[in-house]
């Protein structure tokens, strides 16, 4: 009996071969993926803001390089999105309408503020440390260009974590009031980082389908265990309290387990009510538009470069 | 203007020795301008030593959909590989 395309690609996956951009896919496969690659794109890019926030203000030289290669990376890597999404035929301006409307979703952590210097700390070690959780499974991606990108992005967020540890590490050495400020930072963006895992695995509707193709490797609710359980001991290390009275070791299993997220926080501020949604998106959109004159000063740059090499030939 | 700046792929030579390696793509106004964000975008860590850009609509590739069919011819020729000729132990390495 003949396979149908579609069974064929499920052999591939099966397989665990990888699918590249001009090979036959499911639509619905196609568009799975450009929704993550380049929610996961605009993340990389609005990522840059809350970070961006305190460049001018960092402590020390130091730590001012080490942020502004950080918030660096983070444009590249939104770049390796976007041009990995590009390769399942969607145009990098519709990307960027869809962001700028507020039609695409980008990771929800990015909608907290960061008050002190400490966040800059926390948000390394936590929301980096979340976000490698997530993304080294995805280099074995079924998706080639998308598992490729991930490569290049995890082998540069070792650093954006370990800085963030070094930051806190720094403040928990400090004075008290130092230390004082990184239990802030750790008590506000705890829950936050939990949540960046997603929804339980019971009500996430896509995760069965995204795992079949091998999209995802691990549930939502797997990875969120593995990451609390490496945190909880580097928290000790640090000599600061994970903001949650139901976090205990389970001695029979090895996990920690830990208290109830609270969902509605979270989907308030996927649905755009978080501290800074509006302010977020205001600033992509200034710096998008604000930048559109490079843009057209450069293509007019290139089409007189080019015009004058034709009259050159034909002269 | 709202117009996608043209699709560069970028290839990047490691180091002297090795081939130029295609990394990705990215967009820009003009080959100088690739080479420059390519060199910003992909080489932050010393990645390479060497860029070499193409506009992305000007690349030619095979059809994966007859990949069965062209790239058969090659599957029945084991006479190409070393292994298909009979020596005695003796000749040891060959």
């Amino acid at each position: 009996m003949e396979l149908s395309l579609e069974q064929k690609f499920q052999e591939k996956i099966d397989r665990d071969e990888r699918i590249e951009p001009r090979d036959w896919m499911p639509d619905s496969y196609r568009k799975t993926l450009v929704r993550q690659i380049s929610q996961h794109a605009h993340s990389e890019l609005v990522g840059m803001l809350p970070e961006g926030n305190w460049i001018s203000r960092a402590p020390s030289l130091r730590r001012k390089l080490g942020l502004m290669a950080k918030v660096q990376d983070e444009a590249g890597h939104g770049l390796y999105l976007y041009s990995a999404a590009e390769t399942l035929g969607v145009e990098r301006d519709t990307m960027f309408d869809q962001l700028h409307s507020g039609k695409a979703k980008y990771s929800s952590i990015f909608n907290y503020p960061t008050l002190t210097w400490a966040d800059i700390g926390a948000i390394g070690w936590l929301v980096d440390g979340a976000a490698i959780m997530n993304q080294v499974p995805l280099c074995r991606c079924s998706y080639g260009p998308y598992a490729r990108a991930m490569v290049r992005v995890c082998k540069e967020e070792s650093f954006h974590q370990r800085q963030g540890f070094e930051i806190m590490l720094t403040l928990c050495q400090g004075t008290p009031e130092q230390k004082a400020m990184a239990q802030d930072a750790l008590n506000r963006w705890w829950w936050p980082s939990l949540m960046m895992f997603g929804p339980n695995d019971a009500e996430s509707p896509n995760t069965k389908q995204s795992m079949a193709w091998n999209i995802k490797r691990f549930s939502n609710d797997e990875l969120r265990q593995r990451f609390v359980d490496m945190t909880v001991p580097q928290a000790e290390l640090l000599g600061i309290k994970i903001p949650d009275p139901d976090l205990k070791l389970n001695e029979e299993t090895g996990n920690y387990h830990f208290g109830a997220i609270n969902w509605d926080e979270f989907w308030q501020v996927v649905k755009g009510h978080g501290p800074c949604n509006k302010d977020r998106l205001a600033a992509r959109v200034k710096a998008h538009e604000e930048g559109a004159w490079v843009r057209e000063a450069a293509m007019a740059y290139a089409e007189k470069q080019e015009n004058r090499l034709n009259k050159a030939k034909t002269a | 203007m709202n117009k996608n700046l043209p699709l560069y792929e970028i290839f990047i030579r490691s180091k002297n020795g090795l081939h130029h390696k295609h990394v990705g793509s990215l967009h820009a106004s003009d080959p100088q301008m690739a080479i420059m964000n390519a060199r910003d975008v992909y080489t932050r860590r010393q990645e390479g030593i060497s860029i070499w850009v193409i506009e992305s609509k000007d690349i030619t590739a095979s059809n994966p959909e007859d990949s069965d069919a062209f790239y058969a011819p090659a599957e029945d020729k084991v006479y190409r590989h070393p292994t298909f000729y009979d020596l005695p132990d003796e000749v040891k390495h060959m």
